[in-house]
């Protein structure tokens, strides 16, 4: 068998309430242990009971970026999920669901339909979620699992509610297992194992783990969909890490109440989605003014206004950009996945330290909440922590100290409050070296310039320390797909499909926004025969900001925005047609319906 | 360079007596208009940390933005003069970052109760060992002259032509209702009084709150010295128990002949500070060293495993 045999989509659909998230818990443990790859996305509503959630799970045993284009194996939790994505799965797919309460409308060509007799398997266990148990072991055996690796499994799921609970679970997930594995077909190529167990993450979880892995001693935040896994994970490991999480008011106190953390010298972190991060850009630019480093996150919905709370969608970029009136200096990344979001927050960190500016981080629902399988030797949990200027020891007797000290390269040492020797005032207001008001004496033309000047020189030490994206994939390619955050993973996957095809594709990410890396993405776009701009909003905004800092233009375009994220053949489709000339702008249609 | 692996500074201050006002004096000279109101608050803020003997470099003030937002520049302490409203959540975060800093909040009434409405109900409810002084002067100054949260029904501003028709909001009893554990009412004419209500406050742990009367000469004719020479009259000459917030509430309420300054309530209760189980040891966040251990980075993996 060689990498690429086992790969396999696994959807449970349902409504809220049903109980799909524990399932989808299970089978990720499962695949981890096993050192297989996972990769989940969950269409969901912003709804508490009823409605339709499909989790999709993609099993692989190589490192897989996106949740793929099929179903192979659809767990039907309702008869809604039955009538919805019945013709989804197509020949060599399977179709389980509760056979006492679910009815196929017709049989498709080529699909096994596996009815389990739930409450014949249970012994009439009234418990509604008992069915999703017994799908779990008929899952378990129809991708070769064996029953050990359920149980062991479950145990741990399982094991704060108790011996009883376990040992229930088990029994009815047995039933499921043995019917299955006796009366259904199992997949073609049954689970192999990966050569060591992998561990299991969500973008959330990785986010917040850059940060404490970055030394983030405050992190502050207002609940928001989809941001608030980061909060969650905070709250949960604040005691063992020992970081300050605080559920404020809104997010215009969420962003304050981190410049003043962040002031007093704390690596100060905060999370929310558009709406909060709307609330938060005053601060925003304060922290800018001010020269104070701390990190917002904006994990964008499908928006605007209160949008598609449980959707995704890359239409932030141009929020982030405008975010603050004036103009000053800050940092914006867009990480492309879960990994690179965690290693993303020191880097970010250590620039924001060392310009002593705010950073902003563009992810989006998709990464974010996202459940992922990631090898923990890449996971770097001590990452170089740079300060950069900043002052920690008083000097007694000291004075003279300027905050706002004009330096070459316009970093002022930056002392923090309760040193002796350096007492200062820091202002949102216009103020000179000495951190004293523009206003106070009179309004100074030549110390504005020279403090918009000497801050805006910040950045070019920025530019120098970060990375230039590099393209992947044949450097002479008649297509070059070009996409911001992330779409990476699914862009990489259509680019090596269409090479299997016989297109001739190289891709190029763009991963810092500001600053934009003008040169190499120029001279990339300028270098390609055919380059089309991927990306998941209406109006294109990440080209738009391309042709703003770069000046090139491009004609042709893939984009998705129906709350949907893309798959792999929507890209496909969309570089075929586009290559016909059609069309410009190539908006692929979203066949699975939820 | 990294933040500090040494332990932290102690808490101790100069012996009292030690400091004088013009110690607390800052690099520029207010702006006010002659015969503010604020004038007397900025004195009063000086002479009562010298008298308490604070040092500048452990004290952080921290404003937002109006005329009596400017105090920060006009004090020698570490200062931050932070957006329009937001000073409370600024200095919360200061204060849980740091909980060894003594932390002072200035503002005005359309900062506090006006735009910053929110955080000052919040901070309130949660404690938070601030001490938070409002120039209260029933107008908008900066702005030349609106009708703010404490208008008086009726007052003609450049927003109100033909008079003020909404009632204003009484800070003492929302102090109150809110949670706050130290609540009192202060005049910038009587400076006695008010450094008195200013040392019990910056010694009370929590919330401690002084709504300061402190008329504006050029905007606001309704409520100017006069006004309040006549009626003010201190708690404390009637007897107040401070511990009774029910009569602290009808005292509070009772705005004609008679304004009451002093502290109304006082109560004990731990500071959020207090609270937080991180801060138990280790010392201020802010001063601990960055990074994960090795135990932790293993838990954090093992738990993903």
């Amino acid at each position: 068998m060689t990498a690429g045999d086992f790969d396999i989509a696994v959807a449970i659909g349902g409504a809220a309430g049903q109980g799909i998230a524990t399932p989808g818990n299970v089978l990720a443990r499962l695949t981890a242990r096993r050192g297989l790859h996972f990769h989940a996305y969950n269409a969901y509503q912003s709804i508490i009971r009823g409605g339709h959630i499909l989790l999709t799970m993609r099993l692989a045993d190589r490192p897989i970026h996106t949740h793929g284009d099929r179903i192979d194996l659809l767990v039907c939790l309702n008869q809604d999920t039955m009538d919805r994505h019945l013709d989804v799965p197509g020949p060599g797919g399977h179709i389980l669901y509760n056979a006492d309460t679910i009815t196929p409308d017709h049989t498709p060509d080529g699909v096994e339909l596996c009815g389990l007799p739930v409450a014949e398997l249970t012994d009439n266990d009234r418990n509604r979620l008992v069915q999703n148990t017994v799908a779990v072991g008929a899952i378990a055996a129809l991708l070769g699992f064996e029953f050990d690796n359920v149980e062991e499994t479950l145990a741990q799921q399982f094991a704060r509610k108790g011996e009883d609970v376990v040992r229930q679970n088990v029994a009815v997930a047995r039933a499921g297992y043995t019917y299955a594995e006796s009366r259904f077909a199992a997949v073609p190529t049954p689970a192999p194992r990966g050569p060591t167990p992998l561990a299991v993450w969500t973008g959330n979880a990785a986010l917040a783990m850059g940060g404490a892995a970055a030394g983030v001693r405050f992190y502050c935040a207002y609940p928001m969909s989809p941001s608030t896994g980061v909060l969650h994970w905070m709250a949960q490991h604040a005691r063992d890490l020992g970081i300050m999480v605080r559920q404020v008011e809104d997010e215009i106190g969420v962003a304050n109440m981190a410049v003043g953390a962040a002031h007093a010298g704390c690596r100060t972190m905060c999370a929310t989605s558009g709406g909060g991060f709307a609330l938060m850009t005053e601060a925003i630019g304060s922290a800018g003014m001010m020269e104070i480093p701390v990190v917002f996150i904006n994990v964008q919905r499908a928006g605007p206004s209160t949008g598609v709370p449980t959707k995704t969608e890359q239409g932030d970029l141009w929020q982030a950009l405008g975010a603050s009136q004036g103009d000053f200096e800050r940092l914006i990344v867009a990480p492309r996945d879960a990994l690179d979001a965690m290693n993303t927050i020191p880097e970010l960190f250590n620039l924001c330290d060392q310009a002593q500016c705010p950073g902003i981080v563009l992810s989006d629902l998709l990464i974010s909440e996202g459940t992922f399988t990631v090898d923990p030797a890449e996971i770097d949990l001590h990452p170089e922590i740079d300060r950069g200027q900043l002052i920690v020891e008083g000097r007694p007797g000291g004075d003279g100290y300027r905050r706002y000290l004009d330096t070459p390269d316009g970093v002022s040492p930056r002392a923090i409050p309760g040193l002796e020797g350096y007492v200062h005032v820091v202002a949102t207001d216009e103020h000179d070296e000495d951190g004293v008001l523009v206003s106070d004496e009179f309004t100074n033309p030549h110390k504005r310039r020279q403090m918009v000047e000497k801050r805006a020189r910040k950045m070019a030490a920025v530019r120098a320390r970060i990375a230039e994206p590099v393209l992947e994939g044949p450097a002479d390619a008649d297509v070059t797909l070009l996409g911001f955050g992330s779409t990476w993973g699914v862009i990489r996957e259509a680019a090596e499909r269409l090479r299997a095809e016989g297109v001739s594709v190289n891709h190029l990410h763009v991963k810092w926004l500001v600053p934009f890396p003008g040169e190499a993405v120029a001279a990339a776009v300028n270098g390609a025969r055919c380059p089309i701009v991927v990306e998941n909003n209406h109006s294109g905004q990440f080209y738009r900001y391309l042709r703003s800092e770069t000046g090139v233009t491009i004609t042709h375009h893939i984009r998705k925005y129906d709350g949907e994220p893309f798959m792999p053949h929507h890209l496909v489709e969309g570089v075929r047609e586009l290559q016909t000339g059609g069309t410009e702008v190539y908006v692929p249609v979203q066949e699975v319906m939820v | 360079m990294s933040v500090g692996v040494e332990t932290p500074p102690p808490v101790n201050q100069r012996p009292e007596g030690r400091y004088h006002a013009k110690d607390f004096k800052g690099r520029v000279d207010p702006d006010w208009c002659p015969g503010c109101g604020d004038f007397g608050v900025l004195r009063s803020v000086q002479q009562t940390a010298a008298e308490l003997g604070l040092d500048p470099h452990r004290m952080v003030v921290v404003s937002g933005i109006g005329c009596s937002s400017n105090f920060p520049g006009y004090f020698n302490a570490y200062g931050m003069h932070t957006l329009h409203g937001r000073a409370l959540a600024v200095a919360t975060g200061v204060k849980m970052a740091n909980h060894e800093l003594t932390v002072i909040v200035t503002g005005g009434d359309g900062d506090g109760y006006g735009i910053g409405g929110n955080h000052f109900a919040h901070m309130a409810r949660r404690n938070v060992d601030l001490n938070y002084f409002v120039m209260n002067n029933q107008i908008y100054g900066l702005t030349t002259g609106q009708v703010s949260p404490t208008s008086r029904v009726g007052m003609r501003t450049k927003s109100t032509p033909f008079g003020n028709v909404e009632r204003p909001v009484n800070p003492i009893t929302a102090a109150i209702m809110n949670g706050a554990t130290f609540v009192a009412r202060g005049f910038s004419g009587d400076q006695k009084h008010l450094r008195s209500l200013m040392a019990q406050a910056i010694r009370h742990t929590g919330f401690s709150f002084i709504d300061i009367f402190s008329p504006c000469v050029t905007f606001n004719h309704d409520n100017d010295f006069p006004f309040f020479k006549q009626r003010v009259r201190r708690l404390e000459d009637d007897g107040h128990d401070p511990t009774d917030w029910k009569t602290a509430c009808e005292k509070a309420m009772l705005w004609g002949d008679e304004i009451y300054t002093g502290l109304f309530l006082e109560v004990k209760a731990p500071a959020l500070h207090e609270l937080e189980p991180i801060l138990a040891e280790g010392g201020p966040v802010a001063r601990r060293p960055l990074g994960l251990t090795e135990d932790q980075a293993r838990a954090l993996i093992e738990a993903m495993v």
